[in-house]
């Protein structure tokens, strides 16, 4: 048993080393300009991968339902982007308000060049998650109180007053009002002029490893602690797991990566708007989490690149009025015909594929039986 | 004073109209205990089936056929979404609701070319009139009435008919009642029929006074009446309307202020001082008037 | 320090007019099988969630290893509906939640039990190890704990071996047969490590063959765990086999207490359980 999940941790292990290294050739050897949908898909999926497995986290492993995931984001996306602006860019950016109340960039501060540049993203993802988090322990201290349907309204509700904070006009040297901040950091920063281009390799890398640490802490002691206040809060508080201070802990942890998440998501939208980050967002990774299955982090990294490409790539001709060569006009195409037929596919999973495309399982599940068949033979 | 009555008059005016929103939403509630986060969109395409409708029709008949339609919408959404998954767990039916809001909003949007309809012009409710000074749309001043009458009627259903004691046998115990012989499917459908037929007019009384539908129309003010309906007391009739009244009355406030943007914010907060100090809402704890 | 592991004193739990146990006084000592038993509703589970912290009593005060744990006074509209003796004597406000009060060492099984159902035999016996690790959720999650896990798992792995259910280990809790889920739910309370454990009802829905065994199994554990248990049961031979003394609720008031042999003697006791007749 013991050996079973030494192993399977490795095989995950090569899996994602693989899944990097060929993402990386992919970006290399194809052209980004013609395949531009593909690499908008991945880089956009695996940012959506890591917040739908931050909220699976909360929903899935320890039964809280909420729906503050976009208000996290957006407070972990505004973070990363105050902090890594470039100073001389800052005026251009707050040009409404005159320049910016703060005036230093991380990446400068840590020596600027590649180092420099490295080192202040991932410094100022951490910080933007480490305020989702601070923020969501404030906001814990009376929602987590509330049951089922009242935490999530409640959390709901957050997101829109949070949203609401970021686009107040007195707080515009800080959050630039109701507009874009923009001039950071993005993932294509990180490709190299002339050289490698790692702009997919880094969302990968920088979801990978914040997905790998959720999975640890599932599987450790603390998440199963989590996934006993799931089945059963009587059963788990009489057994001695503080219930508040877990719910907690769940909720905070899954808002970090949330944060974390929306750094990451401003990142690839090139810019940072709090009405983006609406509840809406917040029901399409919902919908990813229970496409995937809720309690299954695997299902929800699949669900996550399956939604992505195909509300933004695959399902695209359905937007695009078609005259067949025959000089037939297919008929309903047209724009916004796309997100109708996707939210038709959503309704079909959720009446009729309840459990997802994984259940609870994970992808190690699967692999496991057949190689007990075939150490059986 | 001006302008403290047109405060006044839009905000009981817009509190009427949360309030036949809201009436859905606490019914619904009180029924099944799910959050129908699809009556807001259903608010919305009432809306949008009056924009095309009034286009073909001549007014006396597509008002009536709007209404119809928007009852059949919310009858088929409760076969077609819910009814399957009556014995899943809440969450699902959560979600599934939260699908069809989806697939509301992206129909409209495919209907509309994500452009703002203009709201056709009703006679008696679009033409103005000048009241200390104040002119306002002959709406604002019907709404409230027009509130009290269906409320009204509707207790009285509930209260004296037999459909209307078996929703409260429904309300009170699910699976008890449907042992004592209760077609359990027929009263829920009777809850949506009940809460559509009211979301359909206030969205005429809504989108008369703000002219314009746009797909995501119907979000906000869902969310702003099932605010409402929690203020109230999740399942109370009276508590829905006067917790409508009190949110219609502090959104005109706020929305008349320098705090403008808080809004929704202030909504917000209220919902969760109210879940946070008294779970129950102002009317919770008052079974009888249960639905 | 007497030699009382748990002592219920003056305890009192009123909801709102209806008083479900009145002034109930009751000691456990250590190493020793005691029972509570009563008819239906006579307010013996309300007694049990009262010790371990479920319900707050209205007053009273609760004991443990000669230590006050619980304790409270009516506070409100209590103060003045209270109809139980008592009154203004107790005046602190102690109320610590359950699973602090498993923590100081009191594990309890339920009367319809409560597994944690997606979760394998050995996960449930391991989950409740959680209160006991010193790890935090960091040094958890980077697995620094890695020593303290594996002593865990060792641990678990023997107590599922005592108590029979080693084979059946990777199975999912809510496949096993009743019997052995009344059993995974005791090993379970084990794992906690408590020092007083209470069975609610731990005999309910068993056969007679399946309560010799359940009988035999807690002197078992209570030997080799040097435990001190405090069970409610209505399995009359369960409770006269093993108990070393019985207390008796009915209506919420305590009618008796003494050894079996006096209990099953005790006229109240009689008149509790078959009524009285009308020309007695």
């Amino acid at each position: 048993m013991k050996r079973e999940t030494k192993s399977s941790a490795w095989m995950v292990l090569l899996g994602a080393a693989v899944l990097l290294v060929l993402v990386t050739a992919l970006e290399n050897t194809l052209d980004p300009t013609s395949n531009i949908m593909l690499f908008t898909a991945l880089k956009k999926g695996a940012v959506y991968a890591l917040v739908a497995v931050s909220m699976n986290l909360l929903n899935g492993f320890t039964g809280l339902f909420s729906l503050g995931q976009a208000g996290f984001m957006l407070l972990g996306a505004y973070t990363y982007a105050i902090l890594t602006i470039p100073v001389e860019s800052r005026e251009a950016v707050y040009y409404i308000y005159n320049g910016c109340a703060i005036n230093f960039s991380l990446p400068e501060l840590l020596g600027g060049g590649p180092v420099g540049l490295v080192l202040g993203v991932v410094l100022a993802l951490i910080l933007g998650g480490c305020v989702a988090a601070a923020v969501a322990w404030l906001i814990g201290l009376p929602v987590l109180r509330l049951k089922s349907d009242y935490l999530a309204i409640a959390t709901l509700g957050f997101g829109e007053i949070i949203r609401a904070i970021f686009q107040w006009d007195k707080l515009g040297p800080v959050t630039n009002g109701a507009n874009a901040l923009k001039s950071f950091p993005t993932f294509s920063t990180f490709n190299i002029p002339g050289g490698l281009r790692l702009s997919t390799f880094m969302a990968f890398l920088l979801a990978g490893v914040c997905i790998a640490v959720i999975v640890l802490l599932i599987n450790s002691t603390y998440g199963r602690a989590f996934k006993a206040i799931r089945d059963d809060e009587v059963a788990a508080e009489a057994m001695g797991i503080h219930l508040a201070k877990h719910k907690r802990l769940a909720f905070c942890i899954s808002s970090f990566f949330a944060g974390v998440g929306g750094g990451m998501f401003a990142m690839f939208a090139n810019q940072a708007q709090a009405k983006n980050f609406t509840t809406a967002m917040t029901y399409e990774i919902l919908l990813i989490v229970v496409i995937g299955g809720i309690g299954s982090v695997s299902g929800s990294c699949i669900a996550a690149f399956l939604y992505v490409a195909a509300s933004e790539w695959w399902l695209r001709f359905l937007d695009t009025e078609t005259v067949l060569s025959n000089g037939f006009k297919v008929p309903f195409l047209r724009t916004g015909f796309r997100m109708v037929v996707f939210s038709i596919i959503i309704m079909i999973v959720v009446l009729f594929f309840r459990r997802g495309i994984m259940g609870d399982k994970e992808i190690t599940d699967l692999l496991r039986p057949r190689r007990k068949e075939g150490r059986a033979k | 004073m001006q302008y403290a009555i047109s405060i006044l008059l839009s905000g009981v005016s817009l509190g009427g109209q949360y309030a036949l929103i809201a009436i859905g939403y606490t019914m619904v509630y009180g029924i099944l205990r799910l959050i129908n986060f699809a009556h807001g969109d259903v608010f919305m395409v009432a809306g949008l089936m009056m924009v095309y409708l009034s286009a073909a029709l001549p007014l006396a008949a597509a008002l009536p056929l709007v209404l119809l339609l928007t009852v059949l919408l919310g009858f088929l959404i409760e076969r077609a979404a819910y009814k399957p998954l009556r014995t899943a767990p809440r969450m699902s039916v959560m979600i599934s609701a939260i699908g069809v809001s989806y697939l509301l909003q992206n129909l409209a949007t495919y209907a509309t070319g994500g452009l703002p309809q203009m709201y056709p012009e009703i006679p008696g409710l679009s033409a103005t009139v000048t009241i200390a000074g104040v002119s306002i749309k002959w709406a604002t001043i019907v709404t409230p009435f027009l509130v009290v009458i269906l409320v009204v009627a509707l207790t009285q259903l509930i209260h004296h008919t037999k459909t209307g004691m078996a929703m409260r046998a429904v309300a009170k115990d699910f699976e008890t009642a449907q042992l004592m012989g209760i077609r359990l499917n027929a009263v829920i459908s009777v809850t949506f029929v009940i809460g559509s037929f009211l979301a359909g007019v206030g969205s005429c009384l809504y989108f008369t006074n703000y002219q314009s539908v746009v797909p995501l129309s119907g979000a906000l003010p869902g969310l702003r009446a099932f605010v409402a309906a929690v203020f109230g007391g999740i399942g109370s009739i009276p508590g829905a309307v006067v917790g409508a009244f009190i949110i219609g009355l502090s959104e005109s406030i706020i929305k008349g202020s320098d705090w403008s943007v808080f809004s929704d914010a202030f909504t917000f907060a209220l919902l969760i001082v109210i879940l946070v100090v008294k779970p129950t809402g102002l009317f919770g704890e008052k079974v009888t008037d249960k639905v | 320090m007497s030699g009382n592991l748990l002592k219920i004193e003056n305890v009192t739990m009123q909801f709102g007019g209806v008083v479900a146990v009145d002034n109930l006084n009751l000691e456990v000592n250590k190493g020793e099988i005691v029972a509570l038993i009563g008819p239906n509703g006579a307010g013996k589970t309300t007694a049990f969630n009262v010790v371990t912290g479920v319900y707050q009593p209205t007053n009273g005060a609760v004991w443990f290893q000669g230590e006050k744990i619980i304790e409270n006074h009516p506070q409100g509209k209590m103060k003045a509906m209270y109809k139980g003796q008592h009154a203004g004597e107790y005046s602190q406000v102690l109320a610590p939640t359950p699973d602090k009060v498993t923590r100081l060492g009191m594990a309890r099984t339920f009367q319809n039990i409560r597994l944690w159902k997606s979760q394998t035999v050995f996960d449930n016996v391991l989950i409740a190890k959680h209160c006991r690790t010193t790890s935090n959720v960091f040094s958890a999650a980077f697995r620094l704990n890695r020593k303290e896990e594996a002593e865990q798992r060792a641990d678990v792995e023997t107590l599922l071996e005592t108590v029979g259910l080693a084979d059946v280990k990777d199975e999912p809790a809510t496949s096993l047969p009743y019997g052995k889920q009344r059993r995974l739910e005791i090993a379970r309370a084990l794992a906690a490590e408590p020092q007083l454990l209470l069975l609610d009802e731990p005999a309910a829905g068993m056969n007679p063959q399946e309560t010799d065994e359940l009988t035999a199994f807690i002197g078992e554990i209570r030997d080799r765990f040097q435990l001190t248990i405090f069970l409610i049961e209505h399995h009359m031979n369960l409770v006269m086999d093993i108990s070393e003394r019985i207390y008796v609720l009915d209506f919420g008031e305590l009618i008796a207490k003494g050894t079996p042999a006096e209990i099953q003697n005790n006229k109240r006791v009689i008149d509790a359980y078959l009524g009285v007749s009308e020309d007695a």
